[in-house]
C-alpha cells in the first residue's frame, strides 16, 4: 500500500516531464533513422518513379536527361517486361516464400530434436559437441556457399564421389555423375506450380540445412533448460510415457521460445542474400533466385537504379506484410507489462 | 530416470525420447548402451558439421591451387605456403594484408559501437515506457529489421554518392552538392562519400540500428521492475534510474549487441561490394569473394581456403567463448511468454 501511494504522488509531481520523457529517450535513434532510413526510403519512393541510370549518378533527381515516367518500373516488374531474360515477378516471389517456409519446416524440428539429444542427462562430451555444434553459424557465408557449391560440383564435387561409392558399393560400375547446380528439369514437377524445383533447390535445401538447424539448437537448449525438472518427475510418477513427456511437457514448454526463433529463421532464409548469390547466382536460368538476390543484380550489375528502386518498393511491401503477420505470432511489440 | 528406462516399451525411439532434459546432474543414470547409441547419434551429426570444416582446412594446408579429384577431409601436407601467399599479398592489387585488417576493423567496430550507441536509449524506451505513439514507433523502427539491407542499398547509393570532395584546382576546394567548382570547372574527385568506408558504414548502421534495439528490448524486458521501482520510491529520477540501474545491469547484453554487430559486418561484403570500388579500401570478407570468380576452376583454392580461416577464426573463437551470453541474450526477448 505505502509504495502504491509513494508512487503516485511522485508520478504527479513529475507528470509533464514524464510525457516528454519517453521521446527524448527515443530522440538519437530516430534522428539518425530519419536521416539514414526514413529519408532514403522516401528518396526511393521517388526515384522509382524515373527512369534513373548511370548517366543521371553525378546530379540525382537534378539530372537534365531524368524523366518520371509513373508506374512504369512497377508494371515492368509485375509483367516481366525488362531487359533480363527468365524473369517472372509472381515465380521468384512464390519461389522465395515456398524456400524460407521448407527450410524452416526442417530447421526448427531438426534443432529441437538435436536440442533434446544434447541435453541428455549424463551424456559424455556435451561441453565439446556444443562447442562443435555452434561452428557453422560462425562462418561466413561466402565461405559457406563456396565450400558446398564445391561440395556439389559435377567434376570434383564430394557429393559425387560420395554417391560414387554407394552406387558402386550396390554392384553397379561406373561414376555418378549429377549436375547438381545445372540441370534445369526438375526432379518432381508438380511441386511448386509456378515454376520449376531445380536439382539446385535441393542441393541449397541441404547445404542451407547444415546453416540453419545449430541456431535452431541453440535457442531450444536454452528453452530446455529453463523447463522445471519437478515436471518430469511428476509426469512420470503419474505414469506418463516417455513420448507423452515430450508431446505434453517438452514441446508446449518450448513454443515460447521457438516461435520467435522460427519467425527469425524465417526471415534469415527469406533474405539470405551471400549463400544463394554464392551458391547458384540465382541460377540455372534464375530459377533459385530469390528478392534480394534479384534486387542487387538490377543495382550492381545492370544499373537499372530506377527499376531497382521499385523492386525495393515491392521488397519493402512484402517485409510489411510478413512482419505484421508474424507480428501478430510473436507479439513482439507488445509492451512489457501488458 | 533410471525408473523411466525400465518402461515396458521397447521402441528405441521411444526410449530416445525417453529422457528428462532439466540441466542437472546425474551422469550415473545413463545406462551404457544408451549413452553409447546416443554418442553415436551426437558422432554423426558432429560428423555433418565438420564435413565442410575439415574440407576448407584441409584445403588451406595444401600447396598447390586445385582442388583434389577425390574426397580428402585429413590434410596430407601441412605447407603453410597458402597463409604465407595470402598475407604477403592477398590480393592482385598493391593492398597489404595490414590494410585489409584495419578497414576490416574499423568497419565493424564502427558500425558495432555506433549502432549500440544510438540504440540503447531507444530500447529502454520501448521497454519501460508507456506513451501514447509506442506501438507505432516500434513498427517504424522495425520494418527496416526485416526489410534486407539490400532493399536500402539503391537509395544509399544514390544519396550518398552525390556528396563528394572536389579539387576545382588552384587550391578551390568544393563541397558537392554544397558547394559546387566555377561553372565550366568539372574538378578532380577527391573524395566520394559513398566510394569511402565510412560512406559503408552508414549504409550498414541502417540495418544495425533496428537489430541493436531489438535484441536490447528483449533483453531490457527480463530485468525485473523491482529494482528501478525501489530507486524510484528512493526519490531517484528516470534519468538515474537509466545509467545508474538499468545500465549496469545490461552489461552483458550490450556486449553480446555490439559482438553480434560486429561479427554480422565483419562477414559482411554484399554492401562494401556495391560500393567501394577502390582497392585500398577493401576489406577481408570483400577479397573473400574477390577470389571466387564465377568458375569453380579459376579459384585458388589454396589460397580461398586460408583466407577464409583467417577472417572466421577469430570470430569463430569470440563466439564459441561467448556461446553463453550471445545466446541468452539472442532468446531472452523471446522467451517472455
Amino acid at each position: 500500500m505505502a509504495t502504491a501511494t509513494a508512487k503516485m504522488t511522485a508520478k504527479s509531481r513529475i507528470d509533464i516531464r514524464k510525457a516528454i520523457l519517453p521521446y527524448l529517450y527515443l530522440v538519437p535513434a530516430f534522428t539518425v533513422m530519419a536521416i539514414i532510413t526514413f529519408y532514403p526510403l522516401i528518396y526511393q519512393g521517388i526515384v522509382s518513379f524515373t527512369d534513373f541510370q548511370t548517366k543521371d549518378l553525378r546530379f540525382g533527381l537534378a539530372s537534365p536527361q531524368l524523366h518520371y515516367i509513373g508506374f512504369k518500373n512497377y508494371i515492368d516488374i509485375l509483367t516481366g517486361n525488362l531487359p533480363v531474360q527468365n524473369f517472372e515477378f509472381l515465380r521468384v516471389l512464390v519461389y522465395n516464400f515456398w524456400w524460407a517456409i521448407t527450410n524452416v519446416m526442417l530447421h526448427v524440428p531438426a534443432g529441437i530434436v538435436i536440442a533434446v539429444l544434447l541435453n541428455t542427462q549424463g551424456l559424455w562430451f556435451r561441453k565439446i559437441y556444443r562447442a562443435v555444434f555452434i561452428l557453422p553459424v560462425v562462418v561466413p557465408p561466402i565461405v559457406v556457399a563456396t565450400v558446398w557449391r564445391n561440395i556439389f560440383d559435377d567434376q570434383y564435387g564430394a557429393m559425387n564421389q560420395f554417391l560414387t561409392y554407394i552406387y558402386n558399393f550396390l554392384g553397379s560400375v561406373g561414376p555418378v555423375h549429377i549436375r547438381w547446380l545445372t540441370e534445369y528439369t526438375p526432379p518432381i514437377p508438380w511441386l511448386l506450380p509456378t515454376g520449376p524445383l531445380p536439382l539446385a533447390y535441393y542441393a541449397m535445401m541441404i547445404a542451407n540445412f547444415w546453416l540453419g538447424w545449430p541456431f535452431m539448437t541453440v535457442v531450444a537448449t536454452g528453452a530446455l533448460q529453463s523447463i522445471p525438472k519437478d515436471l518430469y518427475e511428476a509426469a512420470s510418477i503419474d505414469g506418463a510415457t516417455g513420448p507423452q513427456q515430450f508431446w505434453n511437457i517438452t514441446v508446449p514448454l518450448l513454443r515460447p521460445a521457438m516461435i520467435p526463433a522460427a519467425v527469425y529463421g524465417f526471415t534469415t532464409s527469406f533474405n539470405l542474400f551471400a549463400f544463394v548469390y554464392f551458391f547458384t547466382q540465382g541460377g540455372p536460368a534464375r530459377s533459385t533466385e530469390i528478392l534480394v538476390t534479384f534486387a542487387y543484380d538490377l543495382v550492381r550489375n545492370l544499373r537499372l537504379f530506377g527499376v531497382a528502386a521499385a523492386f525495393s518498393v515491392f521488397i519493402f511491401m512484402i517485409a510489411m506484410v510478413v512482419f505484421l503477420i508474424t507480428n501478430r505470432i510473436t507479439r513482439a511489440t507488445e509492451s512489457y507489462t501488458a | 530416470m533410471t525408473t523411466l528406462t525400465k518402461t515396458p516399451n521397447k521402441n528405441i525411439i521411444v526410449r530416445f525420447f525417453n529422457m528428462n532434459t532439466s540441466n542437472e546432474v546425474g551422469g550415473r543414470d545413463l545406462p551404457l548402451w544408451r549413452q553409447i547409441l546416443l554418442q553415436l547419434l551426437t558422432l554423426i551429426v558432429a560428423a555433418e558439421v565438420m564435413f565442410p570444416i575439415m574440407y576448407i582446412i584441409t584445403l588451406s594446408f595444401s600447396s598447390k591451387t586445385t582442388r583434389p579429384s577425390t574426397l580428402e577431409l585429413f590434410p596430407k601436407e601441412l605447407s603453410l605456403t597458402a597463409y604465407k601467399q595470402v598475407l604477403d599479398h592477398p590480393t592482385a592489387n598493391p593492398v597489404t594484408f595490414t590494410q585489409l585488417l584495419t578497414n576490416s576493423f574499423k568497419l565493424s567496430v564502427g558500425v558495432g559501437l555506433v549502432a549500440l550507441l544510438v540504440a540503447v536509449t531507444a530500447a529502454y524506451a520501448f521497454s519501460r515506457f508507456k506513451f501514447k505513439a509506442r506501438q507505432v514507433l516500434m513498427v517504424l523502427v522495425f520494418i527496416p529489421l526485416l526489410m534486407p539491407a539490400v532493399g536500402l542499398s539503391t537509395p544509399l547509393y544514390l544519396l550518398m554518392n552525390q556528396f563528394r570532395l572536389l579539387d576545382c584546382g588552384k587550391g578551390i576546394t568544393a563541397f558537392y552538392p554544397l558547394v559546387s567548382c566555377a561553372s565550366g570547372v568539372t574538378g578532380k574527385l577527391v573524395f566520394n562519400l559513398r566510394d569511402s568506408l565510412l560512406g559503408v558504414g552508414i549504409a550498414m548502421i541502417a540495418g544495425a540500428l533496428p537489430f541493436a534495439v531489438w535484441n536490447l528490448k528483449g533483453y531490457l524486458d527480463t530485468i525485473p521492475l523491482d529494482l528501478e521501482e525501489a530507486a524510484a520510491i528512493d526519490g531517484a529520477d528516470s534519468n538515474q534510474i537509466f545509467f545508474q540501474i538499468v545500465l549496469p545491469l545490461a552489461i552483458p547484453q550490450l556486449a553480446v549487441t555490439f559482438f553480434l554487430g560486429f561479427i554480422g559486418h565483419w562477414q559482411e561484403f554484399a554492401l562494401s561490394w556495391l560500393f567501394l570500388s577502390q582497392p585500398q579500401s577493401y576489406t577481408l570478407a570483400m577479397t573473400l569473394y574477390n577470389m571466387t570468380g564465377q568458375y569453380a576452376n579459376a579459384i585458388p583454392w589454396n589460397r580461398f581456403a586460408a583466407m577464409a580461416i583467417i577472417v572466421a577464426l577469430p570470430v569463430a573463437v569470440i563466439y564459441i567463448a561467448l556461446q553463453k551470453y550471445i545466446t541468452g541474450g539472442l532468446t531472452s526477448g523471446a522467451v517472455k511468454g
